[in-house]
């Protein structure tokens, strides 16, 4: 089964890297651009029979900080 | 009693050697080293120190894969037990990841990587780190970071601040730490994390020797016990 964990900043948590990504969008002129956020995307190969709990620990473990992260696990369907 | 200081090293640490010297150099005994697989600590052991540089690549977060490492498990049970437990650099950022201090170490504000000399004021000298500075005092160490922007929620910050937790403070906006926050304490007081290098500011030719005090201090408060 194919697991793709989201990792991106708290609402809140300044991110510095988003602000130069943003400003850098403005200077190639791309305008309408309100706010940007860098996260990332981790994606897992794991047994079909892995828990949603387990994928959590493993977020709250290792994959997300979550002093500033949160993280959203997506589970996709194996054809 | 001797001293009995240990340096970790994981795999992409480059100041393990510096901060071996500065232990030795400051309590004449030699520091040992001990591997990032290594699963137990040495034997009375009264000292560890997790050095600076970039363990692991700064793969994932910094400090994230190291601070998982086996010899962790064995540093955070010791700093359980009150063994003092310094981390200088990427080795404040293994002890946040590791849950020992508060708090994260996010890119510098200004995204930049920042080598220079920080001037800082000394907040708390009532701790094992910090006994040899007087209380306010202003002293200058190496910087050499691009992931030292100290953020915490405020109740955590202002916890910190109340508990005369904040060890050290930058004197000018250095990284975008919040509070200018440079070095904090645990709630015993038992591990400290900074991010400017002490061990780089032990001998004259280094430029300062501002960084030799807080081995000093550590080393008197420990030998005295």
């Amino acid at each position: 089964m194919k697991v793709r964990i989201h990792v991106s900043l708290k609402p809140g948590v300044l991110d510095p890297q988003g602000r130069a990504v943003h400003h850098a969008l403005e200077g190639l002129g791309f305008s309408g651009v309100e706010d940007v956020r860098v996260g990332r995307l981790i994606e897992l190969e794991v047994a079909d029979d892995t828990t949603d709990g387990q994928l959590e620990d493993m977020c709250r473990k290792l994959l997300a900080n979550t002093v500033i992260e949160n993280f959203r696990i997506e589970t996709m369907e194996t054809a | 009693m001797a001293f009995r200081g240990a340096v970790i090293t994981f795999p992409g640490s480059n100041c393990d050697r510096d901060m071996a010297v500065a232990l030795e150099k400051v309590s004449g005994v030699p520091a040992l080293r001990v591997w990032h697989g290594d699963a137990e600590l040495p034997d009375a052991v009264d000292f560890v120190a997790v050095p600076g540089g970039f363990s692991y690549g700064d793969y994932l977060r910094c400090g994230a894969i190291a601070s998982r490492s086996p010899i962790m498990r064995a540093v955070i049970a010791a700093a359980e037990r009150g063994v003092p437990v310094l981390g200088v650099c990427n080795g404040f950022q293994v002890l946040t990841e590791s849950g020992l201090l508060p708090g994260a170490l996010m890119r510098n504000a200004q995204l930049n990587f920042i080598c220079r000399t920080a001037p800082l004021r000394v907040e708390n000298n009532r701790s094992l780190f910090t006994a040899g500075y007087d209380q306010g005092q202003e002293i200058a160490l190496p910087v050499a970071h691009h992931d030292g922007n100290y953020f915490a929620d405020e109740d955590t910050l202002d916890r910190l601040e109340g508990e005369g937790r904040v060890a050290f403070r930058y004197l000018d906006t250095c990284n975008g730490s919040r509070r200018d926050i440079a070095g904090i304490l645990n709630a015993r007081g038992n591990v400290l994390g900074l991010m400017p290098h002490p061990e780089r500011a032990i001998e004259v030719d280094h430029g300062g020797t501002d960084g030799r005090v807080l081995f000093e201090s550590a080393v008197k408060g420990l030998v005295a016990a």
